[in-house]
C-alpha cells in the first residue's frame, strides 16, 4: 500500500508534513535533512524540486530554490541523492515541483526514477485538472505515485468534488488566498472556510498548508483537518542555521 | 486551416492555462466573461470611442517612398508610434481597463520591462481613476528611469521585483503573486499575448484593431486589402498579433516575425526564442521558451528591453512552428543600423524593438511590385539614452 494511504488509514491526528527545498542550504544536504526530519518525528516529508520560476511559492522558497540551483541542483542529482533514501526513512515522501520540470525530464522517465527511489506522491501545482485526467493520470498512477491537488477558499464546490475524485492520498487545502510564506494567525474567515469544507464530507483527507508557521497555527489547522503542512517557516529556520529537531518540537509545542 | 485559439485556449499544441489553483478562480472568471463583455454594444462603443478620441486612431498607413526606393519594393508603415503614449501598447490597456471596470475590479496591477506597458497601464488607470501598481525588475528600474518617472507622474506605484534576475520575467512573476494575494478586487493587465488563456486571445483581439485598419487603409491606396508581407517585431508578440490578426487565415500574406538575437543566436546572449527555444511552460502557457535541459528558464538578452523575454506568445509559437509565419533573428547591431536608416530616410526615429522589424528588409528577397506593411510599433524617444551611447551623439 502507498505509504500516504497507510498513514491516513491509521487515523492519526495532528499529522505534520514538512516541506524543504532539495539542494538547500547545501547541494548535498538533502538526505541529511530527510534523516533529521524522520528522527524528529514528522509524519510526511515533502521534497521541493528547485525551480527558476515557482509561481505558487513566495520569496522564501524561491530564494532557497535559487540557492539550490546555484549549488548545482539538477533532477538527475536529486534522484541520485534519493537512491538510498528508503534505507533511512519509512515516512511518506512527496516530490513538489512544476510541470515544466516533468515535461523536460520526460514524464515517463521522471515517474520511473521517482518510483525507483520510493517516492509516494507528487504535488505539481500548475498541473491542469482536465489535462491530468486525459494525459497524465494513467502514467503517474502506473508508477504507484499519488497526485495531490490543491483547493483554495475560492475553489467552487463542483471543482472541489472533481479534486476529491482526482487527488490521491490527501487534498492540499490552501489555508488562505495567498502565496506561501505569509506570517500571522488564522482568521475567522479562514475557519469558516475550513468548516465549509469539512461539511462537504469529502472522501479524501485533507492537510492544511500556507501560512502555517508555528505551534498556534499548526494546532488551529489540526482542529479542522488531519494535519498541516509547513514550508517557508522551516526554510527560514534552516537558513538561520538552526537544528531541525528544534523546529519540529516548537511546532508540536513540546 | 484555422489558426485561431480553440475553446481550451490552445493554438495547436501551444497555449492553455497552466496555473496554480490559487489563480484558477481569477482566470476562470475572466475566461467565462471576456468574450461576452468585449462584444457587448456598450463595450464596443466605449472602446472605439476611446481609441478614436484618446489614443488617436486610426493610425496612418504611410507609404515610405525613400525606404521603398532603397529596397526596390513598396513599403507601407503602420504608424502605431503615433498612438498616445508612443506605442501600440495602449490599444490593449484601454481594452483591459474597460474590462476591469465591467468585472467590478477596484485595483489594477501590471508588469513591465522597458516601461512602455507600465506607462500605458498607468495612463488608463489615471483616466479611469483606479489605483495602479506596476511591477518592474529592479535592474530595469535602473536602466529605464524616464519611464519610471512617467508612471509616477501618472499616479502609479512602481514596485521593484527583486527576485531572480530582476527583469521582465521576474516582474511578471511578482505581478502574478500579487494577483494570488489579492484575488477578489484586482485585475491584472498583462501587456502581451502571453500568460494563461484567455490572456493571449484577449490581448490579440484588443490589438487586432491594427490589422482591421490596415485592410481598409490598404484597399484605399492599392485597391486590395492584403499586402504580400507583414513585418513585425516579436518579444511576447502583442504588436505582431495585432498586425497579423485579420490576415492569419489569408495565405496570400506572408507573416514575418523579427526576434531579438541579441549578440547572436548562438552567443548565449540572445532572446531569439523561436530559434533556440523548446516546448515548455512559462507564465501559465505552453509555448516555446529558452530553458535548460532540466526545464529551468534561461535569462534572455537583448539591447531592447521590450524584446528581452525568454518566451513567445503561444499564438506565435504555433504560427512559426507550422511555418505560417517566418521568424528572422536580428542582432543588436542590425537593429541599431536600421534605426538610423529609418531616421535618415523617413524622418522617423523608431523604438529599438521596432527597429528589429526593419532589419529584416536586407535579408528578404523582395520584388518591385510587392507590397509590404511594417508595423511601426513604437517611437524611439524612450531609447534616446541607448541611441546616444550607440551612435556617440
Amino acid at each position: 500500500m502507498n505509504r500516504i494511504d497507510a498513514l491516513f488509514q491509521s487515523d492519526q491526528k495532528n499529522l505534520l508534513n514538512i516541506y524543504f527545498t532539495a539542494g538547500f542550504p547545501e547541494r548535498d544536504s538533502t538526505l541529511k535533512i530527510i534523516q533529521e526530519l524522520d528522527n524528529a518525528g514528522v509524519d510526511l516529508i515533502e521534497i521541493g524540486m528547485p525551480y527558476s520560476d515557482p509561481l505558487a511559492d513566495g520569496p522564501t522558497i524561491q530564494e532557497s530554490g535559487s540557492m539550490a540551483l546555484k549549488n548545482g541542483f539538477t533532477l538527475d542529482l536529486l534522484f541520485e541523492q534519493l537512491q538510498q533514501v528508503r534505507s533511512i526513512t519509512n515516512k511518506p515522501l512527496i516530490l513538489m515541483g512544476y510541470l515544466n520540470q516533468l515535461m523536460q525530464y520526460g514524464l515517463e522517465a521522471f515517474c520511473q526514477q521517482a518510483q525507483a527511489c520510493g517516492i509516494d506522491g507528487l504535488i505539481i501545482p500548475d498541473m491542469p485538472l482536465d489535462l491530468y485526467a486525459h494525459q497524465y493520470q494513467s502514467i503517474i498512477e502506473a508508477h504507484g505515485l499519488h497526485s495531490i491537488f490543491l483547493i483554495t477558499p475560492r475553489t467552487p464546490d463542483a471543482r472541489i468534488r472533481k479534486v476529491d475524485t482526482l487527488s490521491k492520498g490527501f487534498i492540499y487545502m490552501v489555508a488562505d488566498s495567498s502565496i506561501t510564506g505569509k506570517k500571522g494567525g488564522i482568521s475567522e474567515k479562514q475557519v469558516e472556510y475550513f468548516e465549509r469544507i469539512n461539511a462537504m464530507n469529502l472522501n479524501t483527507p485533507r492537510l492544511i498548508g500556507f501560512g502555517i508557521s508555528d505551534h498556534a497555527t499548526f494546532s488551529t489547522a489540526c482542529n479542522y483537518a488531519q494535519g498541516a503542512i509547513i514550508g517557508s517557516a522551516f526554510i527560514r529556520h534552516l537558513d538561520a542555521g538552526n537544528v531541525v529537531a528544534d523546529f519540529v518540537k516548537m511546532v508540536r509545542g513540546e | 486551416m484555422n489558426y485561431g485559439v480553440d475553446e481550451h485556449g490552445f493554438y495547436g499544441e501551444f497555449g492553455g492555462a497552466f496555473i496554480p489553483e490559487m489563480l484558477w478562480a481569477n482566470v476562470e472568471e475572466l475566461r467565462s466573461k471576456y468574450l461576452d463583455i468585449m462584444y457587448s454594444d456598450s463595450f464596443q462603443k466605449a472602446f472605439k470611442d476611446l481609441l478614436q478620441h484618446y489614443v488617436g486612431r486610426p493610425t496612418p498607413l504611410y507609404y515610405a517612398e525613400r525606404l521603398s526606393a532603397k529596397y526596390q519594393t513598396k513599403i507601407y508603415l503602420k504608424r502605431e508610434d503615433l498612438c498616445h503614449t508612443g506605442a501600440h501598447k495602449v490599444n490593449n490597456t484601454i481594452g483591459q481597463i474597460l474590462m476591469a471596470k465591467r468585472l467590478g475590479k477596484k485595483r489594477i496591477i501590471a508588469e513591465t520591462g522597458a516601461g512602455q506597458h507600465g506607462v500605458a497601464t498607468a495612463t488608463v488607470c489615471a483616466l479611469m481613476g483606479l489605483p495602479c501598481i506596476v511591477y518592474m525588475g529592479a535592474v530595469d528600474i535602473e536602466r529605464q528611469a524616464p519611464n519610471v518617472a512617467r508612471m509616477k507622474m501618472l499616479g502609479a506605484e512602481v514596485r521593484a521585483a527583486e527576485s531572480g534576475s530582476k527583469t521582465l520575467k521576474d516582474a511578471t512573476n511578482e505581478a502574478i503573486r500579487d494577483w494570488i494575494n489579492h484575488p477578489e478586487d484586482t485585475h491584472y493587465i498583462i501587456g502581451s499575448v502571453v500568460g494563461p488563456h484567455p490572456y493571449p486571445d484577449m490581448v490579440a483581439r484588443f490589438q487586432s484593431v491594427i490589422s482591421e485598419e490596415m485592410k481598409w487603409q490598404l484597399k484605399q491606396v492599392e485597391g486590395r486589402e492584403h499586402p504580400d508581407y507583414i513585418l513585425a517585431c516579436v518579444g511576447g508578440g502583442s504588436n505582431a498579433a495585432g498586425a497579423f490578426y485579420h490576415y492569419i487565415d489569408d495565405e496570400r500574406v506572408q507573416l514575418i516575425a523579427a526576434e531579438a538575437a541579441g549578440l547572436g543566436v548562438d552567443s548565449g546572449e540572445t532572446a531569439a526564442t523561436s530559434a533556440i527555444g523548446t516546448n515548455g511552460i512559462i507564465h501559465g502557457s505552453r509555448t516555446l521558451l529558452m530553458q535548460t535541459e532540466d526545464g529551468q528558464i534561461v535569462e534572455p538578452y537583448s539591447i531592447s528591453a521590450g524584446l528581452d523575454y525568454p518566451g513567445i506568445g503561444p499564438m506565435h509559437a504555433d504560427l512559426i512552428s507550422r511555418g505560417r509565419a517566418k521568424a528572422y533573428s536580428i542582432t543588436d547591431a542590425e537593429a541599431l543600423e536600421s534605426t538610423l536608416e529609418l531616421s535618415r530616410l523617413e524622418g522617423i526615429i523608431p523604438a529599438l524593438e521596432t527597429s528589429h522589424a526593419f532589419a529584416c528588409l536586407p535579408k528578404m528577397d523582395l520584388k518591385p511590385d510587392e507590397i509590404l506593411i511594417i508595423n511601426l510599433s513604437g517611437r524611439g524617444d524612450k531609447d534616446l539614452n541607448t541611441y546616444m551611447t550607440a551612435f556617440e551623439l
